[in-house]
């Protein structure tokens, strides 16, 4: 990893959207580039060479998933979109191109430091990672196979396991349906499976399954597992 | 009703009255120059008139004038426009006629129109020059016209009595009654008659001609009594409406009502120019009545055609035609008389024979006896039209006047019928006395004539007779009959056989008659139903169609205007097509309001007949009619059909009209409110929060190093409260629209309640912060078919709802239970509860539960979206009072999905 401060880029062509994330990631100590449309963007891109990207789906000129596949032509960096509410067929498909997260606009800055971190976070992982996943009162050893709540041990099936391994590979960063399935279940079977081992697990993790606050449902989307808590 | 008993009544304005004046604004006057004879200086006195006019500076023009060459005549058309007469093409010969096209463009205020009787040549619009004078009325134009008396069509029969001439060209009474002004154009016998005699009339061979027969001094002065007393009756009338329009009580008959009973007979239309004249010197209104007994189905086309004609006269001359089915004429035309209030009854006088009236009864001795205190005139039977020719018309269709023909069919099974009762009579004979075996005769006249009717049933007696004298009474094998006292058998045998013939068969056309009759009530019944549930124009129009066609027996084909044409709307049979002569017959028959076409008085050169559609708020439409066989449309039987027929379409036209004013009314009002509705919310939901917004933003950024930490806290949390609310208003309005604009389809897959209520309820999160949340959702849910998003969007403004309406530190519940095929969700709160009168309301759109004068924030949308959501994944959703402590509560019905779920399939995997 090249030292000194991490760079993102911000895609966005409101200036208002742009001037806030610069200020506000500016504040949290990254170095933040911007660009108004998606060519100004790639471009950028190359030149930059940033370790995160905040996207826009809407641009003026080229369509927001096209920039996402021109960079996941070019790498692994780290791609957060961000969306408009009631777009969930568009965030499935940022997603299944390879955007790691999304958020919606209008979006805390407080959750959206969180996700940039997660994000960040995640890459570092994937390069070298760390064996102890803990959130809350879940701890999950993936080397032993070995998962605890409030230090007490629980006892997972199979599929059970092969679904939290995956969440907590990917913690803070949301899946989708069908990629999960493609993961756990080596195919895109039906969905309701995966609702049904979803909720066998927080009947197990969940300090109250009715109102779950480790594995979340992103409506319409997937799933995601809770960084922090 | 005290309302009538008020002694002022009579002093109220007639509505009739007051509708006549109506009817004629907008209309063009008419002045009638009425002379007695021709001759008078009617055109003369016309034209000195059109000459004052245009001197007053009046737009003149002159339609169609006669000078016959006259020369005073000619030099009165001295500066008077002229609109060129048009060209007629008409059997090798080249006729001109007025051209109303071009006045209908020119526009004038005043024609002169000459002539009003004049029949028009063949191949104009109209075939009589005063349906053209009514058209141009109508357009708004004033009309002068010339008229003599013996024109007149109530007049006809008595200037035909004086004169011994019989005029062919007539017009109706109507258009007298409805001239605005009349004037006399008199001149006295002896003055003509030197007119004449000066060939100022006529050329001197022709003029000589006229004096012997026509322009006699007693002629002339009986026609001149008839114009002056004519005009004077109209006088009387105009002075009767002008003082019943103003309420001035006069001394008019009140209630008196003339009925004319017509028949078949000749001397018809004479008895309803009789009672038009009696209602005039009465001032009455009248009515000409048919009673259709048995017989009428036994009549010839012909006798049916005068029938109908005979009636459509009475109309013509101003009265009301009608016919009544009965079954003796003279019970049944009193019955009618007593149900609307008549008080004379014209009837004609049997021409019959005194035998035919012993045997069939006198229909004017049954009146008189029965009448009561109705006056019946009976008119001397007077054959005044030399009765048309009976004409053999070939009728190609046949099938249309089956009775003319001679059908051999029922002869072959009389004979059979005839013949076994001989075989049946041999076979008896050893047992029976002869005339005994005449009663088996006897039965099979019976029974042929109450199969076949009467001909084949006086077939069968003849036969009878022939058969039983040849091979029963002696000498047998002979016509010949030895003993007497067998002739007076025979021949008693004979008449029985007759009348028994003759009362089967009548009961047979009786029973045929009411069984067709009943057929057509259930048919109208049955349409009158289907018409019921009908509930679009178009549906309607082609039931109509297609049960006229049916009925009829007739190709029929609605119009209905759009724009500036009339599009065909419905046809049966589907595929017909209108040529240019029906266009503009149907064009016609829409802009007056009136029938035209083919055997009308309009345009009868086209294949169709079109009848204008009325109801009750104007005419919609027309309907054209025609046949491919020739010859008459419709039947007086096929007219009262189709009559009842479009009376059906109209009252359901008046109510798919009424309907669908009733909802386009509602409509507006309904979205007049949400205009309202949305203006205030969004001036109050939007400008609320903004101004929260810009004030605290704008005192930070100005003074807010002057502020503590504490203060710029609370200023930044306002900030950030009031943008979240303006984001939800916002996503509220956007789901409505969503919503309204029919864009949201739901992506329906097997979902788990619980997992959307956890994800609501962490939304909500910052919503309920300070409530006490409960979930008591049961275990043995099944999965349920629902949208995700849309459904946890549904809790989540439910709860919003809930925490909004209730105290910090109360309950919010949810519940969730399966009952049968349903599972109840609830969300309970325990606020103050709803108002009753409020219950449904509160998912109206931009509808807010009030609290006294205090008004809730919220947006009024949140419940609205909730009902729209649920409805949209084919749920329930509505709003109650707790029934065990105060509080709301919303109950949403969702279905359990059919298939098995995978819920089910997994846990028993």
């Amino acid at each position: 990893m090249t030292a000194g401060p991490i760079r993102i880029l911000v895609v966005d062509d409101e200036p208002a959207i742009r001037r806030l994330l610069k200020t506000s990631l500016g504040a949290e100590g990254y170095e933040v580039a911007e660009a108004a449309t998606g060519e100004a963007g790639w471009t950028e891109f190359g030149r930059v060479k940033p370790d995160l990207v905040l996207l826009d789906l809407g641009l003026p000129d080229i369509d927001g998933r096209e920039v996402i596949r021109r960079i996941r032509g070019a790498g692994l960096v780290p791609i957060i979109v961000l969306s408009i509410r009631s777009d969930e067929r568009g965030k499935v498909e940022a997603l299944d191109l390879g955007a790691d997260d999304y958020v919606s606009k209008p979006v805390g800055m407080d959750e959206l430091n969180a996700r940039v971190r997660a994000a960040l976070r995640h890459r570092l992982q994937q390069e070298g990672a760390e064996p102890i996943f803990q959130s809350g009162d879940l701890a999950v050893d993936l080397v032993r196979r070995h998962i605890t709540v409030k230090g007490v041990d629980v006892k997972l099936s199979p599929k059970e396991y092969d679904l939290l391994r995956l969440l907590v590979m990917h913690a803070g960063k949301v899946l989708t349906h069908s990629h999960i399935m493609r993961e756990v279940w080596g195919a895109a079977t039906d969905v309701q499976y995966l609702r049904i081992y979803v909720r066998q697990l927080r009947h197990k993790l969940e300090p109250d399954p009715a109102r779950p606050s480790l594995i979340l449902t992103e409506a319409g989307v997937g799933y995601r597992l809770t960084v922090e808590g | 009703m005290p309302e009538s008993e008020k002694p002022n009544r009579d002093q109220r304005p007639s509505p009739e009255a007051l509708l006549r004046q109506a009817a004629r604004e907008g209309q063009g006057r008419l002045k009638i120059f009425l002379g007695a004879a021709p001759g008078v200086g009617k055109t003369y006195k016309m034209l000195t008139a059109a000459q004052i006019a245009r001197a007053e500076g009046i737009d003149v023009v002159i339609g169609v004038v006669e000078t016959h060459k006259r020369a005073e005549t000619e030099a009165l058309l001295a500066g008077l426009e002229a609109v060129p007469r048009r060209r007629i093409d008409y059997k090798d010969h080249s006729l001109e006629e007025m051209d109303i096209d071009t006045i209908l463009a020119r526009m004038p205020k005043l024609v002169l129109v000459d002539e009003l009787a004049h029949s028009n040549v063949e191949g104009s619009r109209h075939p009589k020059r005063y349906l053209d004078v009514e058209e141009l009325l109508a357009a708004g134009i004033d009309v002068y016209t010339t008229l003599n008396i013996q024109h007149v069509e109530s007049l006809n029969d008595v200037v035909a009595q004086i004169t011994h001439v019989r005029v062919r060209e007539t017009v109706p009474d109507g258009i007298l009654d409805r001239a605005d002004d009349i004037e006399v154009v008199d001149l006295s016998p002896d003055d003509l008659i030197e007119r004449l005699r000066e060939g100022k009339v006529y050329v001197a061979a022709e003029a000589e001609r006229a004096l012997r027969n026509y322009f006699k001094p007693g002629n002339l002065t009986a026609l001149r009594e008839l114009a002056l007393r004519r005009t004077a009756q109209r006088v009387d009338e105009q002075m009767l409406t002008y003082m019943r329009a103003h309420a001035i009580s006069g001394p008019w008959a009140a209630g008196e009502r003339v009925l004319v009973c017509v028949s078949g007979d000749p001397a018809a239309p004479g008895l309803v120019r009789y009672a038009r004249r009696l209602a005039d010197r009465l001032h009455a209104p009248w009515t000409a009545v048919y009673v259709e007994t048995v017989r009428y189905h036994r009549l010839g086309e012909a006798a049916r055609d005068r029938i109908a004609e005979t009636l459509r006269l009475a109309e013509r001359l101003g009265g009301k035609a009608t016919t009544i089915p009965g079954t003796g004429i003279a019970e049944d035309l009193v019955a009618y008389a007593k149900d609307n209030n008549i008080t004379q009854l014209v009837i004609g006088k049997s021409e019959r024979s005194r035998r035919f009236e012993m045997l069939h009864g006198s229909v004017v001795h049954d009146l008189l006896r029965c009448a009561g205190a109705i006056s019946v005139h009976v008119i001397a039977g007077e054959r005044a039209e030399p009765e048309p020719q009976p004409q053999p018309q070939p009728d190609p269709a046949g099938a249309t006047v089956p009775r003319l023909r001679f059908d051999i069919r029922p002869y072959l099974p009389s004979t059979a019928i005839v013949a076994a009762a001989l075989g049946i009579g041999l076979a008896l004979q050893q047992f029976l006395a002869i005339a005994n075996i005449s009663i088996v005769f006897l039965t099979a006249v019976l029974v042929v004539a109450a199969r076949y009717g009467l001909m084949p049933s006086l077939y069968a007696s003849l036969l009878s007779v022939l058969a039983y004298n040849f091979f029963f009474l002696p000498p047998l094998y002979t016509f010949t009959i030895a003993d007497p006292e067998n002739v007076v058998a025979l021949v008693a045998f004979l008449v029985a056989a007759l009348i028994a013939s003759n009362l089967a068969a009548g009961t047979r056309a009786q029973a045929l008659a009411a069984r067709s009759r009943a057929r057509v009530t259930e048919e109208l019944l049955a349409f009158s139903r289907k018409l019921a549930g009908v509930a679009t124009l178009d549906d309607l129009f082609w039931a109509t169609t297609y049960q006229i066609a049916a009925m009829l027996k007739l190709h029929v084909v609605i119009l209905m205007p759009e724009g500036a044409d009339l599009v065909v709307k419905a046809g049966y049979p589907p595929e017909d097509q209108l040529d240019g002569s029906d266009i503009a017959a149907a064009k016609w028959s829409w802009a007056n309001n009136h029938s035209a076409g083919r055997e009308s008085d309009t345009l009868p050169g086209a294949r169709r007949l079109f009848l204008p559609l009325r109801t009750g708020r104007g005419t919609v439409g027309v309907l054209g009619l025609d046949r491919e066989a020739p010859g008459a449309l419709l039947t007086p039987d096929g007219r009262r059909l189709l009559d009842a027929l479009m009376d059906l379409a109209a009252l359901a036209i008046e109510r798919i009209h009424l309907q669908s004013d009733l909802d386009s009314a509602k409509l507006l009002a309904e979205s007049e409110r949400l205009r309202s509705a949305l203006l205030t919310s969004i001036s109050h939901d939007l400008g609320t929060p903004l101004a929260a917004i810009i004030g605290a933003a704008s005192s930070l950024k100005s003074v807010g190093e002057r502020y503590d930490e504490r203060q710029r806290a609370e200023l930044v949390a306002t900030i950030l409260d009031e943008a979240e609310r303006l984001n939800r208003f916002v996503g509220n309005l956007l789901d409505m629209t969503r919503l309204e604009s029919g864009a949201i389809a739901p992506r329906q897959e097997m979902l788990d309640l619980a997992e959307i209520v956890g994800t609501a309820l962490q939304r909500a999160g910052k919503v309920l912060a300070n409530r006490r949340v409960k979930v008591d959702i049961g275990a043995d849910l099944p999965m349920l078919r629902l949208d995700f998003v849309l459904f946890e969007q549904v809790l989540f403004n439910l709860l919003d709802n809930a925490a909004k309406y209730s105290a910090a530190d109360s309950a919010i519940e949810i519940r969730a239970r399966r009952r049968d095929q349903l599972v109840e969700l609830h969300v309970l709160d325990e606020g103050d509860g709803i108002p009753p009168d409020q219950i449904e309301r509160i998912f109206d759109k931009f509808h807010r539960a009030h609290d006294g004068d205090r008004k809730r924030p919220g947006t009024g949308l949140g419940l609205a979206i909730c009902r729209g959501f649920v409805t949209a994944m084919g749920g329930t959703i509505r709003a109650r009072n707790r029934a065990d402590r105060r509080g709301g509560d919303f109950v949403i019905e969702l279905p359990v999905p059919h298939i098995p779920g995978p819920a089910q399939r997994a846990e028993a995997a």
